[in-house]
């Protein structure tokens, strides 16, 4: 056993309500520049839907990720490194502009400034890639709320694997949200990818990270994903991705799109996992068995064995409390109510989701059923294969009995809570029904209804003996380092804050003479 | 021999490769961010799809070709009958050389029609099309006026042999001197090329990720020993004088 520890998040579905806030902060934060216009680490997509970029879990043509040869090995599927090294002057499977959509902006300055004339003058759409004119026809979420569905539905790769069941009439249409970030996978296959070894893995926190200093824009990575979430930046000619706002979890925070979600949806915390069973659990033969095998992977971090062996690996103490206390683990293995988003990839991702009951739910209370009833409930989950079947290709490589479960559990929540609720007699089968107690189904409550900040974001910091002079006090909004007095060549090559920081901050940093001279107390 | 012959094949040539060597290292050590191929193929692919292979791989039998004519000394390949030695120089290399020029014709269409590639090419680009575009002209018409339409010009007599004896600090600007004009002509744009070619996208050449082929497929990292958490370590480039503000992390991100 060699323990390591990750940094993972979980996104609870059936509390999103679509509203793109957290895609808008971390664009704020992360890609407001030329040259990543188009990236988004965050993105929400509508499922059924294609996604961003446009159908990017179609891997029969995109060959992200990893697949098992014939001998059980586990092998980049879009070819190992020979292959790679043939194909790098021009990668086979890279997603261009099209398959994202071309930036714009439009031509603001021509409401003001047209010549008085018969007509209103209008502000055009100018592409940020040519300059141009040009026609919007696509975005990152075009196809948002299942707009134009009855055209482009049929796109979705799982729609089209799942065949006619699946129907986009309003009457027997579903939907919800899935928002997507990074997955920081065990086994990421973007790292595998990269000729230049410029992507890593960091020990401590499992983040994924590309070194812009050892990046020579070979763009192996952005094919190699299959989530696509490593972009091409078109101006520096290197690849960027979303970093896990690892400037904020250093110090304790979360990551600007756990921090600003509106609904609250979702959980950050390490996980400890066996390092030496990854190759094991990526190399499962069945792919239905992959959540398990991934699952069983992961470490109790009560477990007198697995602390040992962790003190042992290194990890100090608090990191150990704050595994103790990892909402993640709770969730994907105490209740078993998390799943990854496709497992099959064998990637072995750190993002976990809680399947949505919504779509269960809004179809029974229209057919006039009691929605909380815990006998309508199982009876609609059992009845609606449709969406189940849905989430399954998503999160379980097609095995719908986990994701039955899970919302069984959920459901099981539900009702039981109605009764605490209502002051009615406690009714011990409902817990049991799920195989939980009520000790448990309420705790698991409080998790996901109640979601405590200081329970969905359990962070420890990171280790370092020196003090926290940048820490900022107040979440500021500025990201904005440029020097006021535009003297760029001055001050000394020390650290430099890439987190947010005060106002006050700013101007004391702009003001120092010296690095030395900075208050560390703050 | 003239001055212009000394200026030409014994001061021009260690300037460029002064150039070479310095240039490279001094942009090894401050623009590790700017180092990269800067590829275009997201803007494009239909037609970089075989305008760049062709091109790439064209060129790298044209590479080797002049490894074997101007690095190996004759003794050596005069091992190999002289007509066989013939018919691989002219012939492989006159291939390699039309398949490279194929490509390159492609990849110079596609940069100047598809509007995308065309405002993202820099004045360095530009100026790095037309020397590589010459030296690449120039030396196949070499190849193909000396080569296949002449009986064949014994380059491994004058053109290698001096071209060896720069590396030995031993210049030999009197063989360079009698050879045809066109090879001369072929040499010293190609010098011309390595004195821009550090401050040129030309730089990915020398990053070419052959240890890939060794390296195991998961790379990890400690964290950055920067300091303080939230903070990224200090960043080569010029030693700066004074105060705080100036901040490289943020250029990085411009």
């Amino acid at each position: 056993m060699r323990v390591m520890a990750q940094m993972g998040m979980v996104m609870n579905l059936d509390k999103c309500i679509g509203c793109s806030t957290c895609s808008v902060t971390c664009k704020q934060a992360w890609t407001n520049r030329p040259g990543v216009e188009y990236v988004w680490f965050n993105n929400v997509e509508t499922r059924p839907g294609q996604g961003y970029p446009r159908g990017y879990e179609d891997q029969e043509k995109w060959k992200g990720g990893w697949k098992l040869d014939r001998k059980g090995r586990l092998r980049l599927k879009a070819g190992g490194r020979i292959r790679k090294l043939a194909t790098i002057f021009s990668n086979p499977n890279l997603p261009n502009v099209d398959d994202y959509y071309e930036p714009w902006t439009y031509d603001y300055d021509s409401l003001l400034n047209a010549p008085a004339g018969d007509d209103f003058p209008v502000a055009r759409p100018k592409s940020l890639i040519t300059d141009k004119d040009m026609k919007v026809e696509w975005s990152a979420n075009w196809d948002d709320d299942l707009g134009g569905a009855t055209e482009h539905g049929y796109k979705d790769p799982i729609v089209a694997k799942l065949g006619d069941k699946v129907k986009f009439e309003f009457e027997q249409a579903f939907m919800f949200y899935l928002p997507r970030i990074c997955e920081h996978c065990i086994n990421p296959s973007c790292v595998a990818s990269c000729p230049s070894g410029a992507m890593y893995k960091r020990e401590e926190d499992g983040i994924v990270l590309v070194d812009q200093d050892k990046c020579r824009g070979w763009r192996m990575c952005v094919s190699g994903c299959p989530y696509k979430k490593v972009y091409f930046n078109h101006t520096t000619g290197k690849a960027e991705k979303c970093t896990m706002c690892y400037p904020r979890l250093e110090v304790g925070q979360p990551t600007v799109c756990s921090e600003t979600c509106v609904g609250r949806l979702r959980y950050l915390g390490l996980v400890l996992y066996d390092a030496d069973r990854v190759a094991e659990a990526a190399t499962e033969p069945d792919e239905t068995k992959l959540m398990a095998a991934q699952k069983s992977i992961l470490l109790d971090p009560r477990d007198p064995e697995v602390l040992a062996e962790a003190r042992r690996s290194g990890i100090p103490e608090d990191w150990l409390e704050a595994a103790q206390n990892s909402p993640v683990y709770d969730l994907a293995c105490r209740y078993d109510v998390a799943l990854p988003l496709h497992p099959e990839y064998r990637t072995l991702p750190m993002v976990w989701y809680i399947p949505p009951l919504s779509p269960v739910v809004d179809a029974l209370t229209e057919t006039g059923h009691d929605g909380e009833d815990i006998g309508n409930l199982f009876g609609a989950i059992d009845a609606m294969r449709i969406p189940i079947e849905y989430l399954a290709e998503l999160f379980t490589a097609g095995d719908i009995d986990p994701v039955n479960d899970v919302l069984r559990k959920l459901a099981a929540m539900r009702s039981h809570m109605r009764t605490v609720n209502l002051g009615e007699a406690v009714d011990p089968s409902i817990a049991e029904a799920v195989g939980m107690t009520i000790a448990e189904m309420e705790s698991m409550y409080r998790l996901l209804a109640i979601a405590k900040y200081e329970d969905r974001y359990v962070i420890p910091s990171a280790h370092t003996e020196v003090a926290n002079a940048l820490l900022e006090e107040l979440p500021g909004c500025s990201v904005d380092f440029t020097s006021t007095n535009g003297d760029s060549s001055v001050g000394e090559a020390k650290p430099v804050p890439v987190t947010i920081e005060s106002f006050q901050l700013t101007k004391q940093r702009l003001e120092a003479e010296h690095y030395s001279d900075l208050d560390h107390k703050q | 021999m003239s001055g212009l012959d000394t200026f030409l094949f014994i001061v021009f040539p260690y300037m460029c490769l002064v150039s070479l060597v310095v240039g490279h290292i001094w942009r090894y050590r401050y623009d590790q961010f700017g180092w990269t191929s800067r590829s275009s193929q997201w803007y494009e692919s239909r037609l970089l799809r075989w305008a760049s292979p062709m091109f790439h791989f064209g060129l790298l039998f044209v590479l080797m070709g002049h490894f074997v004519g101007l690095v190996i000394p004759e003794s050596w390949t005069t091992m190999v009958p002289e007509s066989l030695y013939h018919l691989m120089s002219a012939g492989v290399g006159g291939i390699a050389g039309i398949v490279m020029v194929i490509g390159l014709i492609g990849l110079i269409y596609r940069r100047r029609t598809t509007p995308a590639v065309f405002r993202a090419t820099t004045k360095s680009d530009k100026l790095m099309y037309v020397v590589l575009g010459t030296v690449i002209a120039l030396g196949l018409t070499t190849t193909f006026y000396w080569q296949i339409i002449g009986g064949g010009y014994d380059y491994r007599q004058t053109v290698a042999v001096w071209f060896r004896s720069i590396f030995y600090f031993n210049p030999q600007a009197a063989d360079m001197a009698s050879a045809p004009v066109l090879f001369q002509m072929h040499a010293v744009c190609a010098f011309a090329l390595f004195a821009i070619w550090p401050y040129t996208r030309l730089v990915h050449v020398f990053s070419a990720p052959v240890g890939y082929l060794w390296r195991p497929y998961i790379v990890y990292r400690s964290r950055d020993v920067g300091g303080e958490p939230g903070n990224r370590g200090p960043r080569p480039g010029w030693d700066r004088q004074g105060g705080m503000s100036g901040n490289r992390s943020e250029n990085n991100y411009r």
